[in-house]
């Protein structure tokens, strides 16, 4: 079966840099679009300012030379990072901190929860290296639960772009969002195609009649294969919190029954208590499909990893069809 | 040195005491009290939060260095608490807040009359203070460790924006710089030469392991000026913090009484 995903090519298991994410057409990375994304908002912007923890350095040398002082890289400082983007925004400019999901969120996550949320100032987290970016980099550079540990925060919203194009669009809209807290979740898994995200709203890609399968950012590929001729809405989401649940119920009631499975490069279930909230009104069964918890202690490379965790279109098509009954 | 001003007018709004129930609105402030409150009436303050007529070394051993900072060293006052151009200082250590907020309401940030809801669900005052509830708090704090990473990123942010003028002052513990992201932060402060960065160490002894070599020394190692100065001692203490630091950021330690003295 094809695979919806791009992958890295094969690389020796040295530190990560953006060759190593470096795809094979001429597309750039999600992370590349965001260091000349950001680097172009520093010049239009002057609100904006850049925190970096050596991760991503390179993207910005020359933003950096423009703008000495809102380009700032704290070293290997992850709980400096995040507190020097909350006192950045406490004197009203707009932090966008950047490094690996596992540093950015996880390991300074009380940063995190005190020095925006508590102090009541607003933000721009930007993380690379997702669920598995880098797989020969094993479990330590491995950030499944990023979205779960901001769900238990107020008012992070959260996009997952399947695309770079998709990932500069977002991005504009976190850079645009005012005193907004937003989370950018970024990856080397991206699917062939952009599509017309809007940072809020679910896509219709798909209308069917025997249940919703909601695909979140980059596993829209993989989902698109997995359901291939069967009778099912297909909703796109790059923007998961907030949830969009109008979008869901009216997708549901088009269906003969509110069945909806759930498709996201992260955590499973992550999402499952919004679906179920959107549903609270009509009977309903919701499907979590994700990355699970158990830590493989596996290397190998991205398709492997999806396919150790049932999230290649053939498990996907499995899993999807044995719960919705087809 | 701008930080050098002594400011002398307050222009105190402090309530004359009552015993009605705290109002929590900015525009309750009662008749506004033309002489400003003196040191020695701070404690006074503090007895309405606690209920004890003397209080020990551990709840006063921020009171002296607090006090002279507002007294005389820092430009911000109840009419600059939104100016960009006011100075900041970040209570970084908030546990044991009374001394600063007996200072604040000395210097009219609120009304006296909220000190004794000290800690209750309808006060804006609690044990660790919060920027959203208590007017003139730059940030919330409690959790140890947040207040030099985000002084450091107030300073860079000022800097950004062309205003040179205000300084940041953060207060932290002896016991608080056991936090590992302090050392991130004044690692990163001295390299960068963030010469309007301010961190006060109230030193009353109170980390377990303690400070070999002594704690200016860590912050002379990372590029920093730094002093060490008897915390109950007001000229020192003003000396201390106007004592001039072209490039680097300044350190004082404030050594007061142990803590279990």
């Amino acid at each position: 079966m094809q695979s919806g995903t791009r992958m890295p090519a094969a690389k020796a298991a040295a530190a990560p840099t953006n060759q190593d994410f470096e795809r094979v057409s001429v597309m750039d990375t999600m992370r590349e679009r965001f260091a000349s994304v950001t680097s172009r908002l520093l010049d239009e912007d002057p609100r904006l300012a850049a925190v970096l923890a050596e991760i991503g350095k390179d993207g910005f040398a020359d933003a950096a030379q423009r703008h000495p002082e809102r380009v700032v890289n704290v070293g290997i400082r992850e709980q400096l990072l995040v507190g020097v983007g909350g006192g950045l925004a406490l004197t009203g400019l707009r932090p966008i901190m950047h490094t690996f999901a596992s540093f950015l969120v996880e390991r300074p996550f009380e940063q995190v929860k005190l020095d925006f949320g508590h102090q009541g100032v607003g933000g721009v987290l930007v993380s690379a290296g997702g669920s598995y970016d880098w797989p020969s980099g094993g479990f330590t550079h491995m950030a499944p639960g990023d979205v779960g540990l901001l769900d238990t925060l107020e008012g992070w919203t959260v996009h997952v772009p399947g695309h770079p194009d998709e990932a500069e669009a977002l991005l504009r809209h976190a850079a645009a969002a005012g005193d907004e807290k937003v989370y950018v979740r970024l990856s080397v898994q991206v699917n062939e195609a952009p599509r017309p995200v809007d940072g809020a709203r679910f896509l219709t890609l798909r209308e069917g009649r025997g249940g919703v399968v909601v695909a979140v950012g980059p596993m829209l590929d993989p989902v698109l294969a997995a359901t291939e001729g069967l009778d099912v809405t297909v909703l796109y989401a790059s923007t998961v919190r907030p949830f969009d649940a109008g979008t869901l119920r009216a997708a549901t009631g088009a269906a003969d029954a509110a069945e909806v499975v759930i498709v996201e490069p992260y955590l499973a279930g992550t999402s499952t208590r919004f679906a179920t909230e959107a549903l609270e009104d009509r009977p309903h069964r919701v499907l979590g499909l994700g990355v699970g918890r158990q830590e493989l202690r596996r290397y190998g490379q991205l398709d492997e990893h999806l396919a150790g965790h049932g999230l290649d279109p053939h498990g996907l098509r499995e899993r999807i069809t044995g719960f919705l009954g087809r | 040195m701008t930080n050098a001003i002594t400011n002398a007018t307050t222009n105190a709004t402090t309530n004359v005491m009552t015993n009605a129930t705290a109002d929590l609105s900015p525009s309750a402030h009662g008749p506004a009290r033309i002489e400003p409150v003196r040191f020695d009436e701070l404690p006074g303050l503090m007895s309405l939060m606690t209920g004890d007529e003397k209080h020990g070394p551990a709840a006063t051993s921020t009171l002296d260095a607090v006090w002279v900072l507002y007294d005389r060293v820092l430009r911000v006052s109840p009419d600059s608490v939104s100016d960009p151009e006011r100075d900041r200082f970040l209570l970084s250590k908030g546990h044991g807040p009374m001394a600063y907020y007996a200072v604040l309401a000395a210097k009219g940030f609120f009304p006296t009359d909220w000190l004794p809801g000290f800690g209750s669900y309808d006060s804006p005052l609690g044990h660790h203070p919060d920027r959203m509830l208590v007017p003139g708090a730059e940030i919330g704090s409690g959790s140890l460790g947040h207040g030099l990473p985000l002084a450091v990123g107030t300073a860079l942010g000022l800097r950004a924006q062309g205003r040179p003028e205000p300084a940041v002052w953060v207060l932290i513990g002896d016991a608080e710089l056991d936090e590992g992201s302090n050392h991130e932060a004044l690692a990163y402060a001295g390299a960068a030469g963030l010469d309007r960065l301010h961190t006060l160490v109230i030193d009353n002894s109170s980390a377990t392991h303690g400070w070999r070599g002594g704690i200016a020394s860590r912050f002379q190692a990372a590029g920093w000026s730094a002093t060490t100065v008897d915390g109950r001692d007001h000229q020192a203490l003003y000396e201390a913090y106007s004592a001039p630091h072209p490039g680097r950021p300044h350190a004082v330690v404030a050594r007061v009484e142990p803590k279990d003295a």
